[in-house]
């Protein structure tokens, strides 16, 4: 098993924690593992995405073009990434600040309106879980227990009284998403 | 501390290193994509632990100058910085070189030249092996191309530098310093006492017992005659260096009609360039470069004699190509791939060069 994922949207969406949870989850699950982020003169403001590689094999190279999954959370990743899907592949965005909806229908494509429902909820803070949620119910990779133990290692210990509500967001998630086109 | 599985940035698996292998000083100055090196380093506070110095300096000249003043009294001293930072470093570098000092320089590519861009690049290659400061010097430099050799690399710095009494380098770039691994943490090696520090660094700076004169640690010396057996001396240890300590990694080369010749973050895209060739059914091998200096001349020569055509990937002009070029006396067809100030190549990009330049 080798998936090639790219999480994409602005800074501050919390694209590159939600990749760092599920790339921790990944090591504590015993997977091969890597998390390469954009760090450059983007994220000072703008877009911010992370390639994130979980595989049952050394991983070659972190850098990579081309997608099993991509989660897009803003147009600007949208109009970037989608080309990047490889044919059969997956596709999942956000519906909020979407003018114009993804075309490709040699892939699937999932939305998964998180935006919303976290600000519905009050729960904004957890947003990026509610994707990640959706992400899992699609392809579970990880195993609950390990998403558990990867937030425990991507967190401080001062937030672990946060890790229920990140799991009950991931929960959320996994109820919220639906399809647009399943090939 | 035991042995542990994290995941965690490249930069940060070189400052843990530092403070695992023991080192005893370390003197920087902030940087982009090095910066998460002395943030981890201050985070962890070893001056509480290891007692461990941990000291921003004012610019990277005065790191270096501090690497020289601690370095010469036989302590494991290192610095690390990004492509402007270790261009200014470059005078100190020849003078660690040419009094034989031991120290560890790490640094973490961006693009140039001049102050260029804060993204990934392979473009220090010349400067690293080729001189960079004046005189006939080298220093013994390591490629990491994953988190795991970038912390693994640091112990093996310190065993090289004091074998030796040279300056090591590893040369490592933005992607590799910016991007989370696994890794798995080694037991800790104590700094040394003040009695193994004497044994392990006779030639320190470390007072001066009754039985010996004094040590002195200088790389002037104005006496021609003097200067030129001690030009010898270096040579024949970089030639020592050359015979044992040539480090790589072959992949698929044995049965390979074409190989690429990388290292660093653009051995890991050649190695998915490599993957994908062969799935098409085009046999590809990789030559991972570990050490640039020394470079796997002999290693490389033989491979060579096999293959109809090599490709060299290093985000760069063309760099190490002239070593690759050397290393086979260009018996075999050869070019260069790579893309500049910051742009990383993508494993695609990396298959179609080798498609269009060299099966062609």
């Amino acid at each position: 098993m080798t998936e090639e994922i790219i999480i994409a949207g602005f800074g501050g969406q919390g694209v590159l924690s939600m990749g760092k949870i599920l790339a921790y989850s990944g090591v504590m699950q015993d997977k091969e593992v890597s998390w390469m982020p954009s760090y450059g003169p983007e994220m000072r403001g703008g877009t911010a995405n992370v390639s994130v590689i979980i595989s049952d094999e050394r991983i070659s190279s972190p850098i990579i073009n081309q997608f099993d999954t991509a989660i897009i959370l803003n147009q600007q990743s949208l109009d970037k990434f989608e080309s990047s899907v490889k044919p059969g592949g997956l596709l999942i965005y956000d519906p909020n600040g979407i003018t114009h909806e993804p075309t490709r229908k040699d892939i699937s494509i999932y939305k998964i309106a998180a935006t919303a429902k976290a600000q519905e909820m009050g729960i904004s803070k957890v947003f990026n879980m509610v994707v990640l949620g959706g992400f899992l119910k699609l392809k579970p990779i990880v195993e609950p227990k390990y998403i558990h133990e990867g937030l425990e290692h991507s967190l401080p210990q001062r937030h672990w009284n946060l890790i229920p509500q990140n799991e009950e967001a991931i929960e959320i998630g996994k109820g919220l998403i639906e399809p647009v086109q399943v090939l | 501390m035991a042995k542990e599985l994290k995941l965690m940035k490249g930069n940060e698996a070189i400052a843990r290193a530092m403070i695992a292998s023991g080192t005893d000083g370390y003197f920087g100055y902030p940087i982009t994509p090095q910066s998460e090196v002395m943030e981890t380093l201050m985070a962890e506070k070893p001056w509480e632990t290891t007692g461990m110095t941990v000291l921003q300096a004012e610019s990277e000249m005065a790191s270096i100058n501090m690497v020289y003043g601690g370095a010469a009294t036989g302590k494991k001293v290192a610095t690390s910085s990004s492509s402007p930072g270790i261009s200014l470093m470059q005078e100190g570098l020849t003078y660690l070189a040419g009094a034989e000092i031991p120290c560890l320089v790490v640094n973490v590519m961006r693009g140039g030249p001049g102050l260029g861009t804060i993204q990934p690049s392979q473009s220090d290659y010349f400067q690293s092996v080729k001189g960079g400061g004046h005189g006939d010097y080298q220093l013994y430099t390591l490629a990491p191309a994953s988190v795991q050799e970038m912390y693994d690399f640091v112990f093996d710095a310190w065993d090289i530098a004091f074998k030796y009494r040279n300056p090591v380098l590893i040369l490592s770039d933005g992607a590799i310093g910016q991007c989370m691994e696994k890794l798995y943490t080694r037991d800790y090696v104590p700094r040394w006492t003040e009695e193994e520090r004497r044994k392990n660094a006779p030639w320190g700076t470390w007072g001066k017992p009754a039985n010996r004169p004094h040590n002195i640690i200088t790389s002037l010396e104005l006496e021609s005659s003097r200067q030129e057996v001690f030009n010898l001396k270096l040579q024949a240890k970089y030639a020592e260096m050359k015979e044992k300590e040539v480090r790589y990694e072959m992949l698929n080369c044995e049965d390979a009609d074409y190989i690429f010749v990388a290292y660093g973050s653009s051995s890991r895209i050649a190695m998915k360039a490599m993957q994908m060739a062969r799935e098409k059914g085009i046999k590809v091998g990789l030559f991972r470069l570990i050490t640039l200096f020394p470079f796997p001349t002999k290693q490389l020569a033989e491979v060579a004699k096999h293959v109809k055509g090599i490709l060299c990937v290093e985000m760069s002009a063309g760099q190490m190509i002239e070593d690759v070029k050397l290393a086979t006396a260009c018996g075999v067809k050869t070019e260069h791939f790579g893309r500049f100030g910051g742009i990383i190549p993508t494993p695609t990009e990396v298959l179609e060069a080798l498609e269009n330049k060299i099966i062609k």
